[in-house]
């Protein structure tokens, strides 16, 4: 096998778990990563988001306006959450724990009753493409491109635009912002929407790719905590270079000794790097910075 | 120390007219109480409501006809949440609380090695109604789901004939796929072949872009895919999206996880299943079976193998209890040792093995097509859960409450 061939294959498996850990974290990465509220419900809004677009792609609608729909029906549900339960926990975080916890296992058992134990699939779009001997999904590669997007826009949003800066400067002294006229209650609520509409567009991308189930936000979630929790509280400088870590780690040890190997590789990377970097990835370049 | 003495004496003599109520009321109304353990929300719920389901149908259908010698059957169900430790605390509750004369309970493997030993503890008599990885020998337990002897005996010459002699494992990382896989790998050894090579999944793992290229590199004839729960089953619609287009067999597939229904086709084209029961088995006992729970459940996705053998463990029960004359399990397993404990299931006509406690069934060999239409290729009748007894396991003489597996077989006497 020559080396063009290995070099492509490790570079897809990089790419498709790098992928997998940034779309599952980037929404978390907002509502936990920045706004401190550690939410075991970012599961079910990535099911939300999948079974929306499901729904909408079994009623006729093509697949990117299925995404589009799912994400935008699980931010409005973020919206509805941060307003009925999250507003009221900001100043105990650890009450955020329960609270989403129990909304996680509410959302879970109420679609199995409402929906069913399993959702029809809607199938993976654009077949496959060869390279050496190995056949390869064209969908992992637009999953890859979509992962970068994610990122792009995120560092765009908090970076560049009024919102953003608003946004950063409410989150960091809320009392500040406020005595500067920023209207701070408005400004915890869009972010809160933008993490779980980040979500719900996680689900609706990995939607085609895997099984449709109430537990499905569970095979999301330990990435996506594991991969804040190591990036640290900036969304972008945190979330992408935790992202390519972990997922060298991954891919490597998975490709070399499966994938049990690949998971113990992922969780002794994430203690090395949460005992030599306590503020994550993202304090420790800022630190830097300064 | 007069007063308590005269308390107890009241107290003994309360109960002894309670004992003595009972026994009168028990041949009118005392209910015969069935505790059902299955997984009705979680991993595992889209494979095991069904059974719940089956067990409902068939007591209803027996409590219509007059019940079991005159006696109702009455179900105490709990939703064991696809949890190890649920199994373990609700079998204690149904065996101490609620008293019930028989639990039918579990799906996966590990489930019932969590609750097994408690069910031997109190002394209980349960029904294991799933197709697992065998080699249980345990007096506390019968089994009516098919074992590796039945599935892979079958399964595996046959792919090995049609599509060649090197063969690939996925496996689900727990007893069960590690035990098949090692069924697995003796029945290619006997059969001439070689394994190309082996993986074992942690369950929840939903990725398997890597799994995927390992096998491409393995270059297998065909995949055995023995993968478990709802999040592994993504594997299908990953492999079809990267044309991995082999061959797989499967024990566990289509027959419980329905995944022909679930995913888009052709995802699970060319896969084989050697299963005892599926709703397409055209005959007329299962045509039957079929209308009648869609009759009592009309939006039931999908009526598996699961649910036939949880359903026929209920008439089997019955039929037992009836000739032993008695709920007791010294007395049913006193039936069994007769040998001639059958019925006319909607699979075929199935019998329990006296010396294993496991039945004998028919095994349809199911291929799914591109369009993900069922039809069967093959099918083996009567085919006897034997490993065991040869293996020398024999429940009639000593119940040593003990799994089994090639690699550690039964103490030689």
């Amino acid at each position: 096998m020559d080396i063009a061939t290995l070099a492509f294959s490790a570079l897809y498996q990089f790419g498709d778990a790098f992928a997998f850990l940034v779309l599952s974290a980037c929404g978390l990465a907002v509502i936990f990563g920045m706004m401190g509220v550690i939410n075991l419900a970012h599961g079910e809004f990535i099911m939300c988001g999948a079974y929306v677009t499901a729904a909408t792609v079994h009623a006729g609608l093509p697949l990117p306006l299925g995404i589009l729909a799912g994400t935008l029906v699980s931010a409005l549900v973020g919206v509805v959450v941060e307003l009925a339960v999250i507003r009221h926990l900001y100043d105990r975080p650890l009450d955020t724990i329960v609270a989403t916890w129990g909304l996680s296992l509410i959302a879970t058992q109420g679609t199995l009753i409402m929906v069913g134990s399993t959702m029809a699939g809607v199938g993976t779009p654009f077949g496959s493409f060869q390279v050496g001997a190995y056949s390869y999904s064209i969908y992992r590669i637009v999953l890859f491109g979509a992962a970068l997007g994610v990122l792009a826009a995120l560092y765009a949003l908090f970076n560049w635009t009024r919102f953003g800066v608003l946004a950063r400067a409410t989150i960091q002294v809320p009392h500040m912002a406020a005595a500067l006229g920023v209207d701070t209650r408005l400004i915890y609520s869009l972010p809160f929407a933008c993490g779980a509409g980040l979500a719900g567009l996680a689900g609706g991308l990995y939607a085609p790719t895997m099984t449709l189930v109430p537990t499905m936000g569970a095979t999301f979630i330990m990435e996506a905590f594991v991969t804040v929790v190591i990036g640290g509280a900036d969304v972008f400088l945190g979330t992408a270079p935790a992202g390519g870590v972990l997922a060298v780690v991954k891919s490597a040890m998975t490709s070399w000794q499966g994938q049990l190997f690949g998971q113990i590789g992922l969780l002794v990377a994430v203690i090395i790097v949460v005992r030599v970097l306590p503020k994550g990835i993202s304090g420790f370049v800022l630190r830097e910075r300064t | 120390m007069s007063k308590s003495v005269l308390r107890g004496l009241r107290a003994a003599a309360l109960t002894g007219t309670l004992v003595f109520g009972s026994s009168l009321a028990q041949a009118a109304e005392n209910p015969i109480k069935l505790g059902v353990l299955e997984d009705q929300s979680g991993d595992f719920a889209a494979a095991t409501i069904g059974k719940v389901h089956a067990i409902q149908l068939a007591a209803d259908e027996i409590n219509k006809a007059g019940g079991i010698m005159g006696r109702p059957l009455e179900l105490v169900a709990y939703d064991t949440q696809s949890d190890n430790t649920r199994y373990q605390e609700f079998m204690r509750r149904v065996l101490q609380r609620d008293k019930v004369d028989v639990v039918f309970a579990g799906f996966s493997s590990a489930s019932r090695e969590a609750y097994r030993p408690i069910v031997d503890q109190f002394n209980g008599f349960a029904f294991y109604n799933n197709q697992y990885e065998g080699g249980v020998c345990d007096g506390h337990m019968i089994v009516t789901g098919a074992v590796p002897e039945q599935q892979f005996s079958t399964l595996i010459p046959y792919m090995m004939e049609k599509y060649g002699k090197n063969v690939y494992t996925l496996a689900a990382d727990y007893n069960f796929g590690q035990i098949s896989a090692e069924w697995v790998r003796k029945i290619v050894k006997e059969n001439g072949g070689k394994m190309a090579g082996e993986e074992f999944i942690p369950l929840g793992v939903s990725q398997f872009s890597q799994s995927i290229q390992n096998i491409q590199k393995a270059k297998p004839d065909f995949v055995v895919t023995l993968l478990v729960g709802t999040a592994q089953a993504s594997y299908y619609e990953q492999a079809a999206s990267a044309s991995v287009n082999l061959p797989m067999a499967s024990s566990v597939n289509v027959g419980q996880g329905y995944e022909h229904k679930r995913f888009k086709p052709p995802s699970l084209k060319d896969m084989y299943v050697t299963t005892n029961y599926i709703e397409e088995i055209d005959s007329p006992k299962s045509k039957e079976f079929y209308a009648k729970f869609k009759a009592k459940f009309p939006s039931e996705p999908y009526v598996n193998q699961e649910a036939e053998n949880s359903y026929l463990a209920v008439y089997l029960y019955k039929q037992m209890v009836e000739r032993a004359k008695s709920t007791k399990r010294e007395d049913i397993r006193k039936v069994i040792a007769l040998g001639d404990v059958c019925m006319e299931a909607p699979e075929g006509k199935v019998c329990i093995d006296p010396k294993s406690q496991h039945m004998s069934h028919t095994i349809y060999l199911a291929k799914v097509g591109a369009d993900h239409s069922i039809s069967f290729p093959k099918t083996w009748e009567d085919i006897k859960p034997y490993w065991l007894g040869e293996a020398g396991c024999d429940l009639t003489k000593k119940d040593p409450m003990a799994q089994y597996t090639p690699s550690n077989p039964p103490p030689k006497p």
